[in-house]
């Protein structure tokens, strides 16, 4: 039972940060159907920007005000830069062949990681604040006030870009677009901008969740985003791609299934069963949990 | 450049690449046979990315498949390594076949993340698995001979990985002149009018990438008598990557593209040995600049270069707001 309950916490809270890349992955692709190779980078960015931040004002203490502060200045940070990656990058490529978009990704991913690790070193960095390890004893199985907290950020930053989404003009414009670019076109909306505004958004929870996981494990390395966007992307597809609760429950149910996995299979396997269920999801359900049947040409 | 001309130029490379050894030092004879691997690997991904138009991510893997499987082969049950190299082939292509089986009806991108996650999949088991040395790896892997002569000296693989690259430009530049070489540009071309016209894309698109994969590990088996030692750190994803990059450098579909392209990978870092740390991310920042100023590669094919999607990716270039509206048929479809 200690056992089921202790899983269940850790996977959530892995979950939580897979939730919050895979909704980058699926707003991108709900809007202009790009797989955004580049997205897991934007986290390990963040995790690095968030690094850089703290130890600046480490020195003079850092509060839970100084860490939220530096949170929010890493997503608005990491925020632009995702969206300068869409100006410089990929909106020159929208109408040009889908290989060409798909390789220039690649590219992007390849100049973000090795640009960390020129700027901040390829060695593990540790972080400059130490989460505390105290928390709750439930059911046998120790849940850390940390766990808590990250997994209530997480849910708190869902819950604004779900009201952002449902509640605001941009959100409406972004809907809009997902189903009919054109027409949004011909309505007088500035297409560009909502495109901008989308990948400003994954970005900056992307790069939350970095920060959120540097400040978790305590280290950090510019190879982090590789595989980590790679699950992520396996969450949002397991959702649903381009459904943005999907997205949400993807996370949270790769998260737990992969340390379920590590369990059962030993640590040096958890990657095979997340990339695994990837694959079957793909060819056994590629709409996912939550994704709308697109007729689309496989 | 008329065709005798071109021939002349061909036959006078071929001699150089011959007389190459008694010219150049250790040191670049090293880097020549490391560039001969990447050509045959890059031609083997041609087949796939360039010919057929399906982004294979995980290459690499079959690299490893050659590998791992001559290693294993040689070191546990003492096969001679002519014997491996067919068996090394018939694994890449089954392995090919069962992944390929059920991702190649997949959508271009979906396609791409599945080989990615395939190449790493294939990774992790080499480090995991007892059979493959986990994550030391193979060493001791025996040299193969010829009848009583033993392939020792740097100067033998070098002629070896020549022969075998090549056969494998020939193999390739035959395969896309034939009938299924256009069956695979016209797959790469437009799927559905492919298949309206009595193409079976799937079958078609699992051959492209079998093909690939049967190429990709002949060099993956020379590789293992050659360094007489495999690891799992030579079959990663920067190495996919960087074969990539060799390919699309190159230009899509284009043989002497390609080779040029494979020659350039090598030879590059090489150059840029002072700005080590550097190299990746010039290579990022290439890529980038590549597809948006010269998509169809340095060298590009000389049939293929498709009116449509070239001014398709010149208007695109202007970015301006008027051209969201004809993206929509893309994206709808």
């Amino acid at each position: 039972m200690d056992i089921l309950v202790q899983t269940l916490a850790d996977g959530l809270v892995i979950g939580a940060f897979y939730s919050l890349i895979a909704l980058g992955y699926t707003m991108v692709f709900g809007i202009i159907k790009l797989l955004n190779f580049a997205h897991g980078d934007l986290y390990m960015l963040g995790a690095f920007v968030g690094y850089s931040l703290l130890s600046m004002i480490s020195g003079s203490g850092a509060g839970l005000m100084g860490i939220i502060v530096v949170l929010l200045l890493t997503m608005v940070i990491v925020g632009a830069i995702g969206m300068g990656i869409e100006r410089v990058a990929y909106r020159p490529l929208l109408l040009a062949p889908r290989l060409s978009i798909l390789i220039t990704a690649l590219g992007v991913s390849l100049f973000l990681e090795n640009g960390s690790m020129i700027a901040w070193g390829a060695q593990y960095q540790v972080y400059p604040v130490q989460l505390s390890h105290d928390g709750w004893n439930v059911l046998g199985a120790q849940i850390t006030y940390t766990q808590m907290g990250l997994v209530l950020i997480s849910a708190l930053l869902m819950l604004g870009l779900h009201l952002f989404i449902s509640r605001t003009l941009y959100g409406k414009a972004m809907r809009a677009i997902a189903h009919d670019q054109t027409a949004c076109h011909l309505m007088g909306i500035n297409v560009h901008k909502v495109i901008g505004l989308t990948f400003f958004i994954g970005a900056s929870l992307a790069a939350g969740a970095g920060t959120m996981a540097g400040a978790y494990y305590g280290t950090v390395n510019f190879m982090m985003g590789f595989i980590i966007g790679l699950k992520a992307f396996t969450a949002a597809v397991l959702g649903g791609i381009g459904s943005i609760p999907g997205a949400m429950l993807g996370g949270l149910l790769l998260g737990m299934m992969e340390t379920a996995g590590t369990f059962v299979f030993g640590g040096s396997w958890k990657d095979v069963v997340a990339f695994s269920l990837l694959i079957l999801i793909l060819v056994l359900k590629p709409t996912g949990i939550m994704g709308e049947k697109v007729t689309e040409r496989m | 450049m008329r065709p005798s001309q071109n021939k002349i130029g061909i036959v006078l490379l071929l001699v150089a690449l011959c007389l190459l050894p008694f010219l150049s030092n250790n040191y670049w004879l090293d880097v020549a046979t490391l560039a001969l691997f990447y050509v045959v690997l890059a031609q083997g991904l041609n087949v796939v990315v360039g010919f057929a138009g399906l982004l294979d991510l995980g290459y690499a893997a079959f690299f490893a498949v050659g590998a791992y499987t001559t290693g294993i082969l040689m070191t546990v049950f003492h096969w001679s390594f002519w014997l491996t190299l067919p068996v090394a082939m018939l694994c890449a292509a089954i392995v090919g076949v069962i992944v390929g089986a059920p991702t190649l009806r997949l959508r271009s991108d979906y396609l791409a993340i599945v080989t990615l996650g395939f190449g790493e999949i294939i990774r992790i088991l080499a480090i995991n698995l007892e059979i493959t040395g986990s994550a030391s790896g193979i060493y001791g892997i025996p040299r193969p001979s010829i009848g009583g002569y033993v392939l020792s000296g740097q100067m033998d693989f070098y002629y070896l990985i020549l022969i075998v690259a090549v056969l494998a430009v020939l193999a390739v530049r035959r395969l896309g002149t034939s009938r299924l070489g256009r069956a695979w540009m016209y797959i790469r071309e437009d799927e559905d009018a492919a298949e309206a016209m009595g193409i079976n894309r799937i079958r078609m698109k699992l051959l492209a990438y079998s093909i690939g994969a049967v190429i990709g590990s002949m060099a993956g088996s020379i590789f293992a008598v050659k360094m007489s030692a495999i690891a799992p750190l030579s079959f990663s994803f920067t190495q996919s990557i960087m074969i990539l990059l060799a390919v699309v450098l190159g230009g899509l579909g284009s043989i002497p593209g390609v080779v040029l392209g494979a020659v350039l990978v090598i030879a590059l870092p090489e150059l840029l040995r002072s700005v080590e740390d550097w190299r990746y991310l010039i290579f990022g920042a290439a890529l980038v600049v590549m597809m948006l100023f010269r998509p169809q590669g340095l060298w590009p094919a000389r049939y293929e270069s498709t009116k449509a999607s070239r001014s398709g990716a010149k208007k695109a270039r202007k970015g301006d707001d008027a051209d969201v509206s004809l993206d929509v048929e893309k994206y709808n479809a």
